[in-house]
């Protein structure tokens, strides 16, 4: 039993001094926006698909959103909220554009399989030289 | 004995975890591993479903970052809106051929190159930055979503905009953009008159081998295509050869 009461022990030290107890600052976030916008650049690259390359974009769009967001956080930086209400009114612009490109590139593509019978992107060469 | 003495030892362990930051490692690790999920998924209607996840674990957060309406926008916008019409997209074209296309192994190598390559750059230059690195310090507790509606009226109500102008302007624009992208997506999206049998058309028809095209003659002599494709209405298809 305190071979288990000292396991338990242990776990709950871990979560208490390990990085569970650092604060958040705005280095944290960017690195998920970092990772975020190099997932969606990969998957812009890599994929095949038109459907693949948009959901890239909308990654890539989150990452930048991300990085906005936290540096108008008041909660992350030492001297008061860096870009205050215009970090999140970008977001909100960047949220609304998101939207838009993506309305208009499915239409894009819906119109490419009708025409093409596919949606692979490496098929859509009839502008090739 | 034991049982009180483990909760003795855990409940000031308990006391010193720091909430905040125990969600944001949750939420980023749910944010980062299915936004790498979506890149490692072939199949393209999972990789709608972590693109979903990804964009949901992202507005928590921004609601860990005092940004409350930007996370209420984009789950309602961006998981409610977007991804439904991406869904919707995935559906109407997810033929077997192409639910999962492989990608060459060269371009995979090249890709998984370059994005390692960016990732170093982005998360050295990130951390770089000492000012960025340095918690907040005092206790801030101010609710964003009325001087976020206020600015986009063109009027700013929080401290840290003094002197600035709103977003009137910009929110007009967007306001307007969004109409003609409407109405532009709707004019793209429609079914056309066509002369010619699609390519759709062709390939469906010709999934009994060598079967004649099924024809149907329409009163007044124009022969019609049968049409198996689900996005044009079969009135829409008119001509196969008139």
């Amino acid at each position: 039993m305190s071979g288990g009461s000292w396991g338990a022990g242990g776990v709950a030290a871990l979560i208490a001094f390990g990085p569970f107890s650092e604060p958040v600052t705005v280095s944290h976030y960017m690195v998920v926006g970092a990772v975020m916008f190099v997932a969606g650049i990969v998957c812009m690259a890599v994929k095949r698909n038109a459907l693949g390359v948009l959901m890239g974009i909308e990654l890539v769009l989150n990452g930048a959103n991300v990085n906005f967001v936290a540096l108008s956080s008041p909660y992350l930086q030492a001297n008061g909220p860096g870009l205050g209400l215009d970090g999140q009114a970008m977001a909100l612009f960047v949220i609304l554009l998101a939207a838009a490109e993506a309305a208009v590139a499915l239409a894009i593509t819906l119109n490419f399989y009708n025409n093409h019978a596919t949606v692979d992107v490496d098929r859509a060469e009839d502008l090739k030289g | 004995m034991t049982g009180h003495s483990l909760l003795g030892a855990a409940l000031p362990m308990v006391a010193a975890i720091n909430w905040h930051s125990l969600f944001f490692l949750l939420f980023a690790s749910l944010a980062c591993g299915f936004a790498l999920a979506v890149v490692f998924t072939t199949n393209v209607v999972r990789m709608a479903l972590h693109l979903v996840l990804s964009l949901a674990a992202t507005a928590g957060l921004f609601f860990l970052a005092n940004a409350e309406f930007i996370g209420a926008m984009q789950l309602m916008i961006y998981v409610g809106g977007t991804l439904v019409l991406l869904v919707f997209g995935v559906m109407l074209t997810a033929q077997q051929p192409f639910v999962s296309i492989r990608t060459s192994a060269r371009d995979q190598v090249l890709a998984g190159v370059a994005g390692a390559a960016t990732l170093a750059v982005l998360l050295v230059a990130v951390l770089s930055v000492g000012r960025w690195g340095l918690p907040a310090s005092g206790e801030v507790d101010a609710p964003t979503a009325t001087p976020l509606g206020m600015a986009l009226l063109g009027v700013r109500v929080d401290a840290a905009g003094g002197g600035h102008s709103g977003f009137l302007l910009p929110f007009e624009i967007v306001s307007v953009h969004l109409l003609v992208v409407l109405v532009g997506a709707a004019y793209l999206a429609r079914a056309k008159r066509r002369r010619t049998p699609r390519p759709v058309d062709v390939l469906a028809s010709a999934d009994p081998p060598l079967a004649p095209r099924p024809a149907v003659a329409v009163p007044g002599g124009v022969t019609r295509g049968a049409s198996r494709s689900a996005l044009v209405g079969s009135g829409d298809a008119a001509g196969g050869g008139a």
